[in-house]
């Protein structure tokens, strides 16, 4: 043997190892591929070897061709082969190898369960830590699933190495299986107070990323975190708490108030940096969330400011980085703090270092004003100019642009410069952000009429030198610019000084090379031109310039006619037969400018982005609300109803006033004004803004500043936005000068131009006036818009299925038993192990039940073929069995472990045995008793988390492909087995004549899969069958649904059926209006042969404490191609006094209020002779009489139900050597009479 | 949370990449890339962060970095860890390399990571696991990685010992021994001859 090892190993010594793999791959540089490929053939050879050595140096030579891009997958199964060598160094090239390539979707993983399973129990701490290792990097959702229990019995270990390992693996599991998170937290928790302060730094970071993400949940955590940060001196773990600080103040504004003094002691006295800068952040958190009305805290502020200011200064330009990064977290709430270091944060537009620059620039923001503000901006594009790589050019652009026109350009003083800025930034070359220039230049334009004149001027001016923007058209963005131009000359054409020149520059045949929605807005614009030419040249005798425009468009319309992209096409064919039409009457002298204008007339508004969103909905009507009542569920998939029309969307404009006195004026501007403060969506400037509007009045008889006449109005070639600086600064103090000479009133009257309400600045900048009247349209917005919460988070958040209320959890007991918590099952393989009540109920149709089994048993094991496999598989899934009743056994022992924690909480009085439980021993109940359930994977908590069950779902459908084609699988082979339960129903229960009239209960109400209920059956003959189900309706406690199934047994075709019960004082169906009290009603389909449909009828009780039985009758015709008859079934449909319970979770807590309150009375049964499970007891309660458990403890266990009248259903269920005992209390003792009766029942039946 | 580690030299070849999250190997490869160009064409005394990269993360990540000699350190973390945090965590990266490596190897260089990239990835196990910072205490970490390596010897016996004689013998033909390199702020002396060990 031992000559064998060192005969292998001599064989071994030429084999490469990855050393030579590497010295090979550096000594055949040019032909690295090749060798390469030939390094592959040989490591397959070495795969093939039985020699477990071979195959890990084999795998070891994979990992670094891994590295290097090459796809490895293919050996997936040698690495799980190598992972399972017993030899540490193997096992430790399989796991590494395993974590470099493997991920959800690689299949071979689901191999690797019991051997990591196997490794994590290793007594060789190393297996253990490079098996967690390992896992941290390719868990998915099934392993999470299946390990979630060893690991946390490893976060318990002795060793610390494998306990922060355990522990900081928790949170990979936490995402791939949020249902392990509740369980697991009360562990978690206890380790953050671990000895060992790697263990401890593992759960702050744990519990830090959890956090992060759904702070609320973490807040009572808080106190415990408070301690931590005030003892622990590790940097790590003290950054990771301040940091979650961070995130917590925001919810609970106290805590904040707390931490500002140790967190200013730790600025103060800290030596690291790194925790300065995490302090300074955080409390600047803090301070954002205190928001202002906290004077005292201005001191706090300052300090951080100083501190930060110091970090920018320093010559490491890392903390100069994080310097303005948390400068600009400050900027939001206190800007005046950050302005007064305006010197420092200009300097850093002018660092080498680009990160640094972007940082500065997103200061920046916050430092404008208007006497500022073309300085900075000039300052910025000279950057522009220089920058090298296309995206600091970019983020320089769209700087220019949130700068200029943040808070509806309330610092932009002359728009001509503004315009002439834009303009200049369509010479920037291939920036994605032409589309921005041109939402702005439209912008402008709109909502600024006094810069129309100007703006078309430059629009003009732009088209006319396209060529040079167009260079490379398909990839150059900046062409957007275009559009903006086409449509600003076309729509404001009137201020166009030579309408024709344009018109042709527009008609060029260069266009047609612009991407197709440019092109269109230039036709349509076209037309527009057109238009004012015609108007132009109108009461002109000499009529050849309109003649000659028609001609134009004639000539070039042709070419976008041609055009591929439709919407040119359709708009030209339509303006060219317009055009020619329109030449056939210039021809006959006839005027027809007055109607060509008439097609553009008419003035556009801006309209704010989300205006459409956020129209109210009128008062009294209800978007949800069928307008015709549903059409009966029970009607084929495919007919559902289609919403036939839309909601009108209210028109809204705003009324223009022209000629209105003053007073008038003063007094809408006050209702406005009025309006505007209760309007949270109306665009307001900053609060001061609103002050200085107040106090000018008269704002419509401002003189118009002129403008300069000093600007060239039609620059030639492309302008100059610099001039405009120059200019501005002699204006300014041209202006001053003025200034002086006029009285005060003239002054103020000056100051505030009319529109000029988002219009002013710190004081120091009032004496800027803007270069000429603005008028800055706001955008309109419907009255009364609602607001709409737009931030909603991405569904596909895995860290949503992690939003856990984990506060009761302190209080295990106090939970209702939610299914979800139960760790150890929820795969399918549970569900093929554990049966439904009703299969050990009916002994025959275990029988029954037998081949359909076994054939879905197939079907699982045929995919695993694809595996190799087959054998290894079958071992594999016998085990898990096996381990499945270990692991209940573990929880078992595990809970008995945390008892302590929880003794002191227990406070549950009516279910008294001296035993407390735990979290895990409830989990395992409910395991326990979710599991007989038919279906019961996955089971949901009823009603307490709502949200959790479809984000579990999320969670799998997200996983692999592969997972889902298995579940899929799943669900088919559990409605098959589901369908054939039914039909056992339908004969067994037949003469008993629905005592049974029950529906799944608990488990099966909110699970995700398709609803599924036990119907039974209500009656039957030759022709058809019908089987029956009532449910409880809790909105209406006095109505109850019958669901109804038909299934035409023959062979002829059913029709005409009708359904009628002779109603009683009690109960009553419910006839559409105008029919008596004793028509039938006919039901909405008819059954070809060998079909089944379902319909539901609703009746209406008075009284629910007794059980009842109502008479009823089905006539329908049997048609078949020679005759048909008429024929007739009779029934009896059964209200039993369970039917009128409805399946209600209740907390213990609210559970034991209840039965103190003294409202109830109480009444017993004894049940002799019951011959099964406590839990299947349990189980067959909840499912056949809508109970949930309220508390389960060893074997006794309280119930709830609730009545669809709300009497308030308990039981105490006691077992003892086979006799069942029931402690009942109810507000209604009849009804619990009538229950108990019908609980004795069920079990004698047994 | 880091959702990369990448280690390249000066030529943007990869000399160990650890993916938090799965890419495929090509996307591996453009991120690599990606990174290597973002990183390379930074000065000297600029500052370690670095935002942008399309293709790893987004606005909420971060590449924080650091050049040594030859080789590049590069972390992409979110935004919950500490900038300056991860700069000492990669200082105390390079140093536990250097400090394990040597005791391997006598002395550290890249070449050293090239050719035992599997220990290099052993030793930053013991450093972040699955994405999260496991230990920062570099003798813990130290300890730990001997003690490993250790089992890893006995275990290999006397099966190992051709194994390891031969290794050393080719090691000898190495080519490009290297003279002098520095990593970190350890400088390293001209090697010895490998020695059989």
């Amino acid at each position: 043997m031992a000559l064998k090892i060192v005969k292998g190993s001599i064989d071994r010594m030429f084999d490469k190892n990855l050393q030579d793999l590497v010295r090979g791959i550096r000594n055949h540089k040019e032909d690295e591929a090749k060798y390469i490929s030939t390094c592959i053939d040989e490591i397959k050879q070495e795969l093939k070897q039985d020699n477990i050595a071979v195959k890990a140096n084999a795998v070891c030579k994979l990992t670094y061709l891994q590295m290097l891009g090459y796809d490895v997958s293919w050996a997936a199964f040698n690495i799980v082969e190598v992972m399972s060598s017993s030899k540490f160094t193997y096992k430790r090239i399989g796991y590494l190898a395993a974590s470099q390539c493997f991920h959800e979707s690689t299949d071979v993983i689901m191999l690797t369960t019991n051997q990591i399973r196997k490794d994590l129990s290793s007594p060789n701490q190393y297996d253990t830590g490079v098996a967690l290792t390992g896992l941290s990097c390719f868990v998915t959702p099934d392993l999470a699933r299946d390990l979630a229990n060893d690991i946390m019995t490893l976060m318990s270990h002795t060793k610390p190495y494998i306990r922060k390992k355990a522990v900081l693996i928790m949170y990979k599991v936490f995402l791939k299986y949020p249902e392990s998170l509740r369980p697991a937290f009360p562990r978690l928790k206890e380790k953050l107070e671990d000895p060992d302060p790697g263990v401890q730094s593992a759960a702050v970071n744990v519990i830090c990323e959890l956090a992060r993400r759904n702070p609320k949940n973490y807040l009572s955590l808080a106190p415990l975190f408070f301690k931590l940060m005030t003892s622990s001196t590790n940097n790590w773990v003290l950054i990771k708490i301040i940091k979650l600080f961070g995130a917590l103040t925001p919810l609970e504004p106290r805590l904040g108030k707390k931490l500002i003094e140790p967190l200013t002691n730790l600025i103060h006295s800290t030596s690291a940096m790194s925790l300065l800068y995490e302090c300074v952040n955080t409390v600047i958190a803090v301070l954002i969330s205190l928001s202002s009305g906290m004077p005292n805290h201005s001191a706090s502020i300052q300090l951080c400011v100083q501190k930060l200011r110091i970090l920018i200064e320093d010559s490491d330009q890392n903390l100069k980085y994080l310097g303005l990064l948390a400068m600009s977290k400050i900027l939001k709430t206190h800007p005046k703090s950050v302005q007064s270091h305006k010197d420092l944060i200009l300097q850093c537009l002018d660092d080498k270092d680009e990160s640094i620059r972007l940082r500065a620039l997103d200061l920046l923001y916050g430092m404008v004003s208007k006497k500022n503000l073309m300085e900075i901006v000039k300052k910025l594009m000279l950057h522009v100019d220089k920058a090298e790589g296309t995206t600091y050019r970019d983020e320089l652009l769209t700087k220019i642009i949130d700068i200029c026109s943040q808070s509806n350009y309330q610092y932009i003083t002359n728009f001509e410069w503004y315009i002439s800025i834009l303009v200049e930034l369509t010479r920037l070359e291939g920036t994605r952000h032409g589309h921005l220039i041109a939402s702005q230049m439209l912008d402008v334009a709109i909502r600024v009429k006094a810069i129309r004149v100007f703006a078309v001027a430059q629009m003009a001016t732009l088209l006319d030198n396209a060529h040079m923007l167009t260079g490379n058209t398909q990839r150059n963005g900046i062409c957007e610019v275009l559009y903006a131009a086409a449509w600003i000359c076309g729509e404001f054409s009137e201020h166009l000084e030579n309408p024709m020149e344009t018109l042709e520059a527009m008609l060029r045949p260069k266009v047609a090379t612009l991407p197709g929605h440019i092109q269109a807005v230039y036709v349509q614009n076209a037309a527009k031109l057109f238009a004012t030419v015609l108007k132009s040249q109108e009461g002109n005798t000499d009529s050849t310039t309109a003649q000659e425009a028609s001609q134009l468009m004639i000539d070039r319309l042709p070419l976008f006619v041609q055009s591929a992209n439709l919407e040119v096409q359709e708009r030209a064919s339509c303006i060219l037969q317009l055009v020619k039409y329109i030449q056939k009457l210039q021809q006959k002298d006839v005027e027809v400018s007055e109607e060509v204008c008439a097609l553009f007339a008419g003035e556009l508004n801006p309209v704010a982005p989300k205006a459409q969103k956020k129209v109210p909905i009128p008062d009294g009507l209800d978007l949800d609300a069928w307008i015709n009542e549903p059409p009966s569920e029970s009607e084929s998939e495919d007919e559902q109803p289609k919403a036939i029309f839309s909601k009108e969307e209210p028109k809204h404009s705003r009324p223009r006033h022209t000629e209105v006195d003053e007073k008038e004026l003063a007094r809408r501007r006050e209702a406005r004004k009025q309006e505007q403060a209760n309007n949270p969506f109306y665009i307001k400037a900053s609060p001061s803004s609103q002050k200085v509007y107040q106090e000018t009045p008269g704002v419509e008889h401002i003189p118009v500043v002129q403008i300069d006449l000093s600007v060239p109005l039609k620059v030639p070639g492309l302008p100059m936005s610099d001039q405009y600086v120059k200019l501005e600064e002699e204006r300014r103090q041209k202006e001053r000068a003025e200034k002086k000479k006029k009285d005060k009133k003239k002054r103020k009257e000056k100051r505030s131009g009319r529109g000029k309400k988002h219009d002013s600045g710190p004081e120091s900048e009032e004496d800027i006036t803007p270069a000429h009247m603005v008028d800055i349209v706001t955008e309109e917005m419907p009255e009364n818009a609602l607001p709409s919460d737009d931030d909603e988070r991405d569904p596909a958040d895995p860290h949503k299925a992690l939003d856990i209320d984990l506060d009761n959890l302190e209080s295990a007991g106090k939970r209702p038993l939610a299914d979800s918590e139960k760790l150890p099952v929820r795969s399918h393989r549970a569900a093929e192990v554990l049966k439904s009540p009703a299969e050990d109920e009916e002994g025959e149709n275990v029988s029954s039940l037998e081949p359909k089994k076994k054939s879905s048993k197939e079907k699982r094991e045929k995919k695993k073929d694809k595996d190799k496999d087959r054998k290894k598989s079958k071992e594999e899934k016998k085990k898990k069995k096996h381990k499945h009743e270990e692991k209940e056994e573990a929880d078992l022992l595990c809970g008995q472990a945390d008892e302590p924690a929880f003794q002191s909480e227990e406070t549950n009085e009516v279910v008294t045995p001296p035993t407390s439980t735990s979290a895990d021993e409830a989990a395992t109940v409910a395991a326990a008793e979710a599991a007989p359930a038919p279906g019961a994977i996955s089971v949901t908590t009823p009603d307490s988390e709502p949200e959790e069950p479809k984000d579990t779902e999320m969670e799998e459908t997200k996983s692999s492909k592969h997972k889902k084609k298995k579940q899929k699988r799943e669900k088919e082979d559990k409605e098959k087995k589901k369908k054939k339960k039914h039909h056992h129903h339908h004969h067994h229960h037949g003469d008993k004549g629905g005592e049974e009239s029950v529906q799944n209960g608990t488990v099966e109400e909110e699970e995700p899969l398709p609803p599924m209920s036990n119907y039974c059956l209500l009656a039957e003959n030759s022709y058809i069958k019908v089987a029956y189900d009532i449910q409880g309706n809790l909105q209406d406690g006095s109505q109850v649904v019958v669901s109804v199934i038909f299934e035409n047994k023959c062979d002829s075709f059913l029709k005409s059926m009708e359904f009628n019960v002779l109603d009683s004082l009690n109960s009553k169906l419910q006839r559409p209006e105008g029919s008596g009290p004793h028509d039938s009603l006919t039901i909405p389909f008819q059954l070809p042969p060998g079909v089944s449909n379902e319909a539901r009828f609703v009746f209406t009780v008075q009284s629910i404490i007794m059980p009842q039985k109502l008479k009823g009758t089905l006539t329908f015709i049997v048609k078949n191609e020679e005759s048909s008859t008429h024929e007739k079934l009779d029934f009896k449909l059964h209200f039993t006094c369970t039917s009128y319970l409805i399946t209600t979770p209740c907390y213990s807590d609210a559970f034991a209020k209840l039965l103190e309150s003294g409202d109830l009375k109480s009444s017993s049964i004894r049940l002799e002779g019951v011959n099964m499970p406590f839990h299947h007891l349990l189980a067959r309660i909840c499912f056949h009489h809508h109970f949930s458990v309220v508390e389960r403890i060893d074997s006794c266990a309280s119930m709830y139900s609730r009545s669809i009248q709300g009497h308030h259903v308990c039981l105490l269920v006691k077992i003892s050597s086979q006799t069942v005992s029931v402690d009942a209390k109810c507000d209604e003792p009849t009804l619990l009479g009538n229950v108990l009766d019908e609980i004795k029942q069920t079990f004698s039946q047994c | 949370m880091i959702k990369a580690i990448l280690i390249f030299n000066n030529h943007g070849k990869p000399r160990l990449s650890k993916f938090y999250e799965h890419f495929n190997e090509d996307i591996e490869q453009q991120i690599i890339r990606e990174t290597f160009h973002l990183v390379s064409k930074r000065d000297e005394n600029v500052c370690n962060f670095l935002e942008g990269g399309m293709l790893i993360g987004g606005s909420d990540y971060k590449l924080i970095y650091r050049h040594y000699a030859t080789l590049y350190f590069v972390f992409c973390v979110d935004s919950s860890e500490s900038e300056l945090g991860i700069l000492d965590l990669i200082q105390v990266n390079s140093q536990v390399f250097v400090e394990t490596l040597d005791k391997c190897f006598e002395n550290v260089c890249e070449l050293d990571l090239i050719f035992h990239v599997d220990k290099v990835h052993h030793i930053l196990a013991e450093m972040v696991m699955g994405g999260m910072v496991l230990e920062t205490n570099m003798n813990e970490i130290i300890t730990q990685v001997d003690l490993q390596n250790k089992m890893e010897k006995s275990e290999a016996g006397i099966a190992g010992a051709p194994a390891r004689a031969v290794s050393a013998v080719k090691n000898m033909n190495l080519p490009e021994m290297p003279r002098n390199i520095n990593i970190g702020d350890i400088s390293i002396k001209v090697p010895n001859l490998p020695s059989f060990k």
